[in-house]
């Protein structure tokens, strides 16, 4: 290969490489640093609603005025930790049960014969080819005191009142399970389906019983999955606003529903702004920590 | 080394008809649908063998090992090892071990663990399952990297790793799918001395599947040949190749010339076949007893015949021929006769002079030659 040839497959590397770095640059990066931009500056009645950050002051003196109240206003009123910690802990139980529900399902489905798994595969998709906000109103209509859940628990004779499920944190974190589900499956499924079978003969042959086999070896080697999966399933549900919305109640705090109340009802774009940024803060960490067992976890896997 | 050659000869437990195998096959089938993999199979294994099963691709030999191992139930027939029916025993109750093609190391774990997996699951204490660890890893010479994985070894060391975690089980037998086939062909070589000499050592019952009939020959006490699901003919290398029992085995251990024929007359000790392709009828000196009039094949290996200018002196059997090609393979070559009929003949003839010239040459009308003793009659 000749220095040419080198430069040349470097570019070439650069070039197909480089577009989505580009949409994300303009996409997201500008947006978020608008958002941070925002978050440093004050609430003012008029349009826009908050103080410039850069000011041309007299004589030409470029003034930038940097308001960190929109922060503070986040430590001073326990209403946001809370809101926070709520979000995290209904996150967090929802993903856990994402993967109690999504680990056999996504195993079966790896270990079905080759014409029932895409089947399969299919039905675990098939919840997007309908609206996600028509899925989660159907969940009203489940939930609710004289829904379908309580009228059937009625009628089996469980319960003798109807049970109060809708606009509770159980109503939202049925809702993020089901909603989610999908996101845990499908990576799960991915490192299942290419694990090598004969690792599970070997165990067995090594005089390893199927359960202790499967600890040892399928959920170890399922790591990356687990990560990949849990990660699509938390991140988001941090921050979900529309299912606390609907199917939560009035004191279901949740981060998300904070941003929006902040944003269109207390029209205090600042205290809004500073609360996104404050979320995605909270979010890297656990990121970064699942990247890194990630890692650790896949060395030599491949 | 030296002791095992002069050992060897004696151990030979199946001629005896006291000896009780280690592993016995009955009327072993395996059917995938209607496609027969493995077709009644009898066949007895005993302590202390290298045995291995030899045949073409896609004969049976893994699903026949496999069904050992358990991962496979037989359509048909019982398997036994040491006396018990396997047949309902899970692979993890098995007193065998498998060292699989593709070694199937556990890639999350250190070539320790890997070897440490099945002390553990025996539930041994840690420190006897250290020093087990620690004395494999040293049988196969790989205790300077006990604390590598799998994708940080090359295919020879994975091969050791592999082979050191079945044999930490101590198991009564140890089977070997293909244990060899990604070695090159030195490495190749020198782990077959290993294999053998590691074999002997911990006296360990081997069951090895390949492909390569040389593998087979050097390293096994015997061997069994396979042919689309059945067993052709169970027997030492040396029985194998001197008296292969159908064509099949004949034509798929080293090379063969074979004549067809028929019996025209059966004397105490010398049998004359006429075979329309040769001049001359062909005799050969152990061929059992055949009636007059069946036909058979005459089997003569390519270094059992001489290559000649001379007629062939009396006694011996002799065919007519030119030079049609001759393939030089530095220590021998071969020589390919064209017969008057047209038949082809291969002669293998060992390149005594340091010379590149050869005494004989394309077009040189020559003698083929061999002694009644050298040749085999093959009813099947
Ligand atoms: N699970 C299975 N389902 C259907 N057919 C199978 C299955 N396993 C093996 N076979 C068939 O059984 C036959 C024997 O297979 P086997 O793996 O025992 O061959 P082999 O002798 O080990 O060949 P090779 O030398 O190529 O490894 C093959 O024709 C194969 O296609
Ligand atoms: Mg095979």
């Amino acid at each position: 290969m000749t220095a040419l040839d080198r430069v040349a497959r470097r570019w070439g590397r650069l070039i197909v490489g480089f577009p989505p770095y580009v949409w994300l640059l303009i996409f997201f990066l500008v947006p978020f640093l608008i958002v941070i931009k925002i978050s440093l500056s004050q609430a003012v009645m008029g349009i826009p609603p908050y103080t410039p950050l850069l000011e041309w002051g007299e004589g030409a003196v470029l003034t930038i005025r940097i308001a960190l109240g929109s922060f503070g206003t986040l430590f001073s009123d326990e209403l946001y930790a809370f809101a926070y910690l709520n979000s995290l802990r209904l996150a967090a139980i929802a993903t856990f049960c994402c993967l109690l529900l999504g680990y056999p399902a996504a195993y079966a489905i790896a270990r079905s014969s080759h014409s029932v798994r895409n089947l399969l595969l299919l039905l675990v998709a098939l919840p997007f080819w309908t609206s996600f906000l028509i899925r989660v109103y159907a969940w009203i209509g489940i939930l609710k005191t004289e829904g379908l859940l309580n009228g059937l628990l009625l009628w089996l004779g469980i319960i003798d009142t109807p049970l109060q499920i809708l606009e509770t944190d159980l109503a939202v974190l049925i809702g993020m399970v089901y909603s989610y589900l999908p996101f845990m499956v499908l990576p799960l499924f991915a490192t299942l389906e290419k694990m090598d079978l004969s690792l599970l003969e070997a165990a067995a042959d090594l005089g390893c019983r199927p359960f202790q086999a499967f600890i040892s070896v399928t959920l170890p080697l399922s790591l990356p999955g687990i990560v990949a999966g849990s990660l699509l399933v938390f991140i988001p549900a941090v921050g979900e606003f529309v299912i606390p919305d609907l199917l939560g109640g009035p004191d279901t705090l949740m981060i998300g529903k904070i941003l929006w109340a902040e944003f269109f009802d207390n029209r205090d774009w600042p205290v809004a702004s500073a609360v996104a940024v404050a979320m995605l803060i909270l979010l890297v960490v656990p990121v970064m920590v699942f990247q890194r067992l990630q890692g650790r976890a896949t060395e030599g896997t491949r | 080394m030296t002791q095992t050659v002069a050992q060897r000869p004696t151990f030979s437990p199946w001629t005896d008809p006291e000896s009780v195998p280690l592993i016995r096959f009955e009327g072993v089938s395996k059917r995938f649908g209607d496609f027969v993999a493995v077709d009644q199979v009898d066949l007895s294994i005993h302590a202390g063998e290298f045995f291995s099963l030899l045949g073409a691709s896609g004969c049976g030999k893994t699903t026949l090992l496999r069904m050992l191992a358990g991962f496979e139930t037989p359509t048909s027939g019982r398997i036994f090892i040491d006396g018990t029916d396997v047949s309902a025993i899970p692979p993890y109750e098995r007193p065998v071990n498998m060292m699989f093609q593709s070694y199937a190391l556990f890639p999350h774990m250190t070539v320790e663990q890997n070897v440490a997996f099945g002390l553990k699951q025996d539930g041994l204490p840690k420190a006897q399952i250290r020093e087990k660890v620690r004395d494999v890893l040293d049988l196969v010479q790989m205790s300077r990297f006990g604390g590598r994985k799998p994708h940080q070894l090359s295919g020879g060391q994975r091969q050791r790793v592999a082979l050191a975690r079945c044999l930490a089980k101590e198991p009564k037998v140890l089977l070997l799918d293909e244990p060899l086939a990604a070695l090159d062909r030195q490495l190749r070589e020198r782990t077959q001395l290993e294999l053998v000499g590691i074999q002997e050592r911990v006296g360990i019952t081997f069951v090895m599947v390949t492909h390569d009939q040389g593998e087979a020959m050097t390293m096994s006490s015997r061997i069994a040949v396979m042919n689309s699901g059945c067993l052709e003919q169970v027997g030492t290398p040396v029985e194998i190749y001197e008296y292969p029992g159908t064509r099949f085995v004949a034509d798929f251990i080293g090379a063969a010339n074979m004549f067809e024929g028929v019996v025209a007359s059966d004397s105490d000790d010398l049998l004359v076949v006429t075979c329309p392709e040769l001049e001359s009828d062909l005799t050969i000196s152990h061929g059992g007893s055949v009636p007059v009039g069946a036909p058979v094949t005459v089997m003569v290996r390519p270094e059992k015949m001489v290559v000649q200018r001379d007629r062939p002196s009396e006694g011996m059997n002799g065919v007519k021929g030119i030079v049609a090609d001759i393939a030089y393979l530095g220590d021998v070559s071969i020589y390919h006769i064209s017969l008057p009929s047209g038949r082809r003949v291969e002669v293998l003839r060992t390149n005594l002079r340091h010379t590149g010239e050869q005494e004989l040459t394309w077009e040189d009308e020559v003698h083929l030659a061999w002694h009644p003793a050298n040749a085999m009659v093959l009813t099947r």
